[in-house]
């Protein structure tokens, strides 16, 4: 695969957070069931990590600040906003507006879910309408130091990321 | 029951669709479906039509769920007419806002079509 087409991200200054990854995982589960009517699974260890096409993404401010980010495949975005708007999907790595617009509400949804389930935090934090950025050829970098709880899992045969980057 | 003729403010049209879809889901006759992506639009379709339902997000640019909210409490065509808040911030302060603001009730996404039916049925006299 090659390295340019793939999103990366900065890890250097990310300290692993493990204590919120169940809660992120049952925020996605969540939406995924009763938004998308879909289960999710764990990807194999074998497969290989994705080539996101699209990135969406909602800050957090508040007690909590950061970015919570979406990242798949086109195919596997073009599929959630089918599935979302009740109609069959079409095989393609070509997306529009509403792929595009089903991952940031994805997004913003289990960025919202997920703050929901953390005691104290519904009141304390706001989230940021999403954003959603197109094409895998880019870095992220956080400018300040934090932690990075990162989930994967299978949706539908392909692979979805879910991170969520809280600076300290 | 007669067709209600609604009005769906939200900046995403995959949004607008699914609200659309989970109100028949839960077994609301609608009759036209109007579509605003956002409150300053929601507000250029009331000055020209009445509706028998509201539903709005909150977190929108240009002009948000709150303040579309309060600007449309002086339409006339807005009158009497039942907002429901449709949104991803379960806040209490937020709901509070929202009922001050003039909203009769508030469902936070992820939604269900049960969860919709609950509030909504009720405001429609169904």
């Amino acid at each position: 695969m090659n390295s340019s087409a793939m999103a990366r991200h900065s890890r250097n200054t990310i300290l692993p957070q493990g204590d919120c990854a169940p809660m992120l995982e049952t925020a996605t589960r969540e939406v995924f069931e009763i938004m998308l009517g879909a289960q999710v699974n764990s990807p194999s260890e074998s497969e290989p990590p994705p080539v996101a096409d699209l990135t969406a993404m909602v800050g957090l401010a508040g007690r909590i600040c950061g970015v919570l980010s979406l990242r798949c495949e086109a195919t596997s975005a073009c599929r959630m906003a089918a599935k979302m708007l009740g109609v069959e999907a079409v095989e393609t790595a070509e997306f529009g507006d509403d792929a595009r617009d089903a991952i940031g509400e994805i997004c913003n949804m289990v960025a919202g879910n997920f703050k929901a389930k953390l005691a104290g935090l519904v009141e304390g934090c706001v989230l940021s309408v999403p954003t959603v950025i197109t094409g895998a050829d880019y870095q992220l970098h956080m400018l300040a130091d934090g932690t990075r709880t990162e989930i994967s899992f299978g949706f539908e045969g392909s692979p979805v990321w879910i991170t969520l980057d809280l600076h300290n | 029951m007669s067709k209600k003729r609604v009005l769906i403010v939200d900046d995403s049209s995959v949004m607008r669709k699914i609200v659309e879809r989970t109100l028949r889901q839960a077994g609301l006759e609608l009759g036209e479906v109007l579509e605003a992506n956002n409150g300053a639009e929601g507000l250029a379709i009331l000055q020209e039509k009445t509706v028998d339902l509201i539903l709005s997000d909150i977190n929108m640019p240009t002009m948000d769920g709150l303040e579309f909210v309060r600007q449309l409490q002086p339409l006339e065509n807005a009158k009497g007419v039942p907002v429901v808040m449709i949104t991803t911030e379960g806040s209490e302060a937020r709901v509070v806002e929202a009922i001050s603001c003039g909203a009769r009730a508030y469902i936070r996404k992820p939604f269900t079509a049960d969860q919709i039916k609950e509030r909504v049925a009720p405001l429609l006299g169904d």
